[in-house]
């Protein structure tokens, strides 16, 4: 029982990072219709807006220390972190919460890069084909993350938890366990609940402001809306920044518990589609609730005894494929997915 | 009496087929006038390195590229020197191989083994490279031994761990100079006996492909034979990222001890997570929870950060090393790079070398040639002490250094302490020991 418990609480948090990622896709396809391939791209984007705090965070004053050498013998460079020579503790405790303060990095940066990306480029492609859409935004997301590599490397970069958030809790104790029994760490906890502020944040948006209404008529009738005199389209291109926001938040609060690279993106975009569809063409409820689905889903497939079951009855690595097999079975039954409409990318 | 009749229409056929048989590139098929492929006929000759450039392995890859750029500058007169001027073999004095100038060109293997084949192929076939080298990556490496073996080239393995590389995969073309998983094992079990004691459960986390396999069932013989318990082996995908899930279950499962059979970016993450749940924290069965990384490296420890910090593992060299090749080599490459090399860097620079010096000893660019000059071979001063090239597997013995994450690192290269240099006698194992049988070398390929 405490291992199901536990795969569960896994499950959530991974369920939580497609939420949010199928939340910005279903966002954008349901406002302007373009399948954006690039988004797994924003993740990661998001992600290395910590790694580019960090390192401001981490800027480095050199002195020189006669009285220590270096690899090579010469006298060895002392580096101190500006914000510490400027700031002292509060410099340090800065540094140490260097993955929740670049949300103030990556609030207005991934606005800014959304904005640019439907201006710049998506915009040209509206009235062309999906598979056009596909291909451009595919190919924008192979240009970003070769970017990113050339700038920061290949290998993954550690994003530590602040200290006071780096443990784990005994979740254990308080449902009736022994201790030790179920361990989760702190952080991802916090971004289990970040995650479900964030997705209540963006539901009361569009359900209780006129903004969100203009935009949720828009997405279910873009004639009428702009007959009515309302610039949908500016609506519109607000939303893929926001959408962009949401999906870099996502990639900043994960850094921790992914060390950002740069084809995280890529990991994450193809399992977000598959949530999308599963949940539903154009439905936000249905993106979200596919996400912790097949997130919680994924986990139990990876316990030993799941996959034990599956080798005896000859399905090899069913953790691998298990959110796949189950997309196929839920568009066998329900071919719009769990809360798709009709007519949405329906001939 | 039987006689030939030819219509225009055959005559045009059976000329296409021979004009097109004749424009195939000569690789397989070298011209009858070459004693070997790719023979060198004017003022230079043309080394290829295949590296990943992407891929889980590219920061290795890099520091891989990093070295033979180093070791060509060196091998053409340039530089410092390096290690030509500790190396016990004198053949080599800077005015290139054979007198003649090392230029090269580069692949990238992007960590797939069907992009290695595709790159290595390309550099001999189109770029006329005598030899193949580099790898961070067993799959890759058994792979493009492999075709180097078809092809008729030397291949020099880089950073390649699996024991089957010099196992059931070995060929008579392919050399390497890396230690094995087999090496790992037999120079940890004593460290980790002495620091865990001879009663522990392992849970083990291994990377699905050759050297996981391979580095796996060693540390398990090695372990077991102290008289842990292994309680489970998870198979993991090469392209997991996440390992929460595979982490999870070690919580329950009894185990003190967890094998990460992981290396690259894997091990950043493995190890993060492993990290994260608190495993590290934990007690089991009244002990101390234990992680333990069988092939360390300072790339893999930069990534890991804090984590590592008091994890035992193995590496084939560390930059700390006080020998004169060591310090010969890690001041020729800080200085032209600002940071020391890895054990990648180290063992690809080596591997340049090694095949230069048996080139000039044969007294010939010929596969073949340079193959007896390596079999056998004894050396020094390159880094690890007094080292053989087994002939029988074409394998280097040396010693192997335990290592161990840095409590208190001094700077932001000095995250591995070496704990102790295993000597090669302890590291040694028969050609037909179990894990490395089932292939044969074979004979040399000259290619025509």
């Amino acid at each position: 029982m405490d291992a199901i418990i536990l795969q569960i609480l896994n499950g959530l948090d991974k369920g939580s990072a497609y939420a949010l990622i199928a939340l910005g896709l279903t966002l954008i396809f349901g406002t302007l219709g373009v399948v954006n391939f690039a988004h797994g791209a924003l993740f990661m984007l998001g992600a290395f807006c910590a790694v580019v705090m960090q390192k401001l965070l981490n800027s480095v004053k050199i002195t020189i220390d006669p009285e220590k050498l270096d690899f090579l013998g010469n006298p060895a460079e002392i580096k101190t972190p500006y914000v510490e020579l400027w700031f002292g503790d509060f410099g340090s405790k800065l540094i140490d919460y260097s993955v929740p303060v670049s949300i103030l990095l990556a609030i207005p940066f991934m606005i800014l890069v959304g904005f640019v990306m439907e201006r710049g480029l998506i915009k040209h492609f509206y009235k062309r084909p999906h598979a056009d859409q596909i291909l451009v935004t595919f190919g924008l997301a192979i240009v970003l993350q070769e970017i990113i590599k050339a700038a920061f490397g290949a290998n993954p970069i550690q994003q530590p938890a602040p200290d006071s958030l780096s443990g784990a809790l005994d979740i254990g104790v308080y449902l009736g366990f022994e201790a030790n029994a179920i361990i989760y760490p702190y952080w991802r906890l916090i971004y289990f609940f970040f995650a479900i502020a964030v997705l209540g944040s963006m539901f009361a948006f569009l359900r209780y402001t006129t903004f969100g209404m203009v935009v949720r008529a828009g997405m279910a009738d873009r004639e009428t809306v702009g007959l009515l005199g309302i610039d949908i389209n500016k609506r519109f291109t607000m939303m893929f920044g926001l959408a962009a926001a949401v999906t870099g938040l996502a990639g900043v609060m994960y850094s921790p518990i992914l060390p950002p690279n740069y084809h995280m993106g890529m990991d994450f975009l193809v399992l977000s589609f598959v949530v999308v569809v599963v949940g539903g063409m154009g439905s936000l409820p249905g993106a979200v609730a596919a996400g912790f689905l097949l997130g919680i889903l994924e986990s139990f497939a990876s316990m030993n005894e799941v996959k034990s079951f599956f080798d005896s009855i000859y399905i090899k690595s069913i953790d691998q494929i298990i959110i796949y097999l189950v997309a196929v079975v839920i568009l066998l039954t329900r071919p719009r997915g769990l809360m798709g409409k009709a007519g949405v990318m329906e001939e | 009496m039987s006689e030939l009749k030819t219509s225009r229409r055959g005559l045009l056929k059976s000329g296409a087929g021979i004009g097109a048989g004749l424009a195939v590139p000569t690789i397989f098929t070298a011209s009858s006038a070459a004693a070997y492929v790719n023979e060198p006929t004017g003022s230079t000759v043309t080394l290829g390195f295949n590296v990943p450039q992407s891929g889980p392995y590219a920061d290795e890859g890099a520091d891989e590229l990093r070295a033979y750029e180093l070791a060509v500058e060196h091998l053409n007169g340039g530089g410092d020197g390096g290690m030509l001027n500790t190396f016990s073999s004198k053949a080599l004095s800077g005015n290139g191989i054979l007198g003649k100038q090392v230029t090269y060109v580069t692949g990238d293997t992007q960590t797939k083994s069907d992009a290695a084949r595709a790159s290595a192929k390309s550099m001999i076939e189109k770029d006329g490279a005598i030899m193949i080298t580099g790898g961070s990556s067993s799959g890759v490496a058994v792979a493009v031994q492999g075709l180097c073996q078809e092809a008729g080239v030397i291949f020099m393995a880089g950073l390649t761990h699996s024991n089957d590389t010099t196992g059931k995969d070995k060929k008579a073309n392919g050399f390497r100079h890396f230690f094995n998983a087999y090496m790992s094992a037999a120079a940890l079990a004593p460290v980790l006996s002495s620091n865990y004691g001879n009663d522990r459960k392992a849970y083990h986390l291994t990377a699905d492909y050759t050297w996981g396999w391979t580095q796996q069932e060693s540390i398990q013989n090695a372990t077991e034979a102290l008289g842990w318990e292994t309680v489970a082996n998870v198979l993991t995908p090469l392209a997991t990222t996440d390992f929460s899930s595979y982490i999870a279950p070690v919580l329950n499962s009894g185990a003190d001890v967890l094998v990460l059979n992981h290396y690259g970016g894997n091990m950043v993450n493995s190890l993060t997570a492993a990290v994260q749940f608190g495993l590290r924290a934990r007690q089991v069965n009244g002990k101390n929870f234990e992680i333990i990384v069988p092939l360390y490296s300072r790339l893999m420890a930069r990534g890991a950060g804090e984590n590592v910090k008091g994890i035992f593992g193995s590496t084939n060299w560390h930059w700390s090393l006080q020998d004169e090749g060591s310090q010969a080599f890690v001041r020729s490459f800080g200085e032209k790079y600002g940071f020391p090399p890895s054990q990648a860097a180290h063992t690809c620079y080596a591997q340049t070398l090694l095949y230069a010096d048996a080139a000039e000893r044969a007294g010939t660019f010929n596969p073949c040639g340079i193959a007896e000059a390596l079999e056998g071979f004894e050396f020094d001063g390159l880094g690890n002490g007094p080292t053989l090239y087994r002939a029988a597997d074409h394998q280097c013995f040396k010693d192997v250094l335990v290592v161990r994450g840095k409590e208190n690192p001094t700077s932001e290269f000095d995250l591995l302490e070496v704990v102790e240099i295993t000597p090669r006698s302890q590291v040694e194992y028969a050609p037909d020991h179990p894990m490395f049988a089932g292939g044969e070398l074979g004979q040399c390929n000259p290619g025509v």
